[in-house]
């Protein structure tokens, strides 16, 4: 049978990969900020220090190849349903920017809306969901309740029976929420960094930071010393060995997070569905597959792949919520290193170093912020103050014990 | 799936364990003294090293025990384990 003339073929809206979208400089000698790590936070952040800061003189050292790092190992969802007011502003404000990406970069990043649900499995899951759907709402974020039939509605191929181990009680819904093409992402920053002038520089790592008089001089890289009036750590996951090189602790943890993918299917899933009871997450990729998202590994580690049980777990639970997945084909499952901080939100802004910038801690979900956080971190890095919307994230809360706390809270568990 | 060497009950299953964090943490002996900054060190900031790291796990599905063993982080690679009560290394 012919396909009917509005049938869209999986893959067909995704543009022709790039030849090449930015240059290999070779390393100057100096640079107004390095900024260490390449991928989502440490592209955007250069972008926006060049393009809305005015810092024009700006490297981005990368230890392997651009955006190669947890930027190509993440589930892509992008949300802003966070409960507390500071994390619910700078997930929104991400969100907002996410809605003109392609316009800004002038490049398809793929964002789709097609909505998140978060899934309530017993009576305190439905309570907090409630509650964390009224402070969005209070927040100005769009949010709903929906009971399991309308959960049924949004996306059929759920199963919602009252007969299964976890059934499913409800679920918060963010229609604004959805996922984006997460390497299109990164070359669409890459492209827009580079033509604004920004070095991306791969293959470059930084193996020590100089310091002179409690100030940020530079850095020792595998390609030489780089001087530099400031430097802007974002490494995500090796935050801990960056800062070590400066006799900085931090109070994060690095541990694997796994993911996987299904072979390519015809579209099946309309939405993205979160489960942070049983945890598994839920989406279908532009192209097909199926791309499903576990809990963190217990454990820390940098190794980049984690336990075969927690992927079993995993799929057991997806395998109860839908079905329809039993016969689809595992591809291929791997780890990303995130860093977790003792209240789930990210750790921002100074560091008793001057000229040092700390970007870390975003755990499981740094990849949703990637606008916004590049937005404020270039402000702050830019302006040495915190913009506001990070502010709440610095350093000193976990002395302060203004802690923004969103372990169970943020609708993922860590 | 890795096996993890429990000093008691011998070689088990990953599942059968608990992971309890860094090894050899003790509390403040004189708590009273501890400014705010001490105390944020105390209960927030560990050890994050991308290589051996001394930590304590459980035997939880086992003899519910726990012990302390060093593990490099790259690697998941148990190089030693031993009692919690005393230092005798039970992993060559």
């Amino acid at each position: 049978m012919a396909p009917t003339s509005d049938a869209v073929a999986p893959g067909s809206r995704l543009p022709e990969h790039p030849d090449f979208l930015w240059n290999n400089p070779e390393p100057a000698r100096g640079y107004d900020v390095l900024v260490v790590g390449g991928g989502g936070h440490g592209l955007a952040t250069a972008y926006h220090l060049a393009r809305t800061q005015g810092v024009s003189n700006v490297a981005v050292l990368e230890k392997g190849w651009l955006a190669g790092g947890n930027m190509a190992r993440n589930t892509t969802i992008i949300r802003s349903n966070y409960l507390w007011d500071e994390s619910a502003r700078i997930y929104e404000h991400a969100l907002t920017l996410w809605e003109n990406l392609e316009n800004e970069l002038d490049y398809p990043v793929l964002f789709d809306q097609r909505g998140v649900l978060n899934l309530a499995h017993s009576l305190q899951d439905v309570r907090d969901s409630v509650r964390r759907v009224n402070a969005n709402r209070l927040n100005g974020i769009d949010a709903e309740w929906l009971e399991p039939a309308e959960v049924k509605d949004v996306c059929p191929i759920l199963n919602v029976s009252p007969d299964i181990r976890y059934p499913v009680l409800g679920a918060s819904y963010q229609p604004r929420a959805g996922i984006a093409k997460h390497d299109h992402v990164a070359w669409g920053y890459a492209r827009a960094a580079a033509g604004l002038g920004v070095d991306l520089i791969q293959n470059c790592e930084v193996t020590g930071i100089r310091t002179s008089g409690g100030r940020v001089t530079g850095v020792r890289t595998t390609r030489g010393d780089i001087a530099a009036g400031k430097v802007a750590l974002c490494a995500a996951g090796h935050s801990s060995v960056l800062a070590g090189m400066v006799g900085l602790r931090l109070p994060v943890a690095s541990h694997p997070l796994q993911a996987m993918v299904s072979e390519l299917l015809e579209p099946v899933h309309p939405t993205v569905v979160m489960s942070n009871a049983v945890h598994v997450y839920v989406s279908q990729a532009h192209k097909g597959e199926l791309v499903l998202g576990a809990g963190i590994d217990s454990y820390n580690g940098y190794g980049q792949r984690g336990s075969f049980h927690v992927i079993e777990r995993q799929l057991t639970a997806a395998l109860e919520l839908f079905p329809i997945f039993a016969r689809a084909h595992l591809l291929r499952t791997w780890a990303g290193i995130v860093d977790v901080s003792p209240d789930a939100s990210p750790i921002i802004g100074r560091t008793p170093i001057a000229g040092l910038y700390l970007n870390c801690g975003w755990g499981t979900g740094g990849f949703k912020v990637t606008p916004g956080l590049g937005d404020c971190f270039a402000h702050t890095v830019a302006r040495d103050e915190p913009h506001p919307f990070v502010e709440p994230f610095g350093l000193e809360r976990f002395t302060t014990g203004a802690l923004v706390d969103e372990h169970g809270a943020a609708a993922v568990a860590h | 799936m890795q096996l993890i060497p429990c000093p008691w009950c011998g070689p088990r299953e990953e599942v059968e364990f608990h992971y309890g964090g860094q090894a050899h943490l003790s509390y403040p002996t004189d708590p009273a003294a501890l400014s705010d900054a001490d105390w944020a060190e105390y209960v927030f900031y560990r050890d994050n090293p991308a290589g051996p790291f001394p930590e304590r796990w459980q035997h939880s599905a086992g003899c519910r025990r726990w012990f302390n063993a060093v593990r490099d982080t790259r690697t998941y690679e148990f190089q030693a384990g031993h009692r919690a009560e005393d230092d005798r290394q039970v992993i060559p």
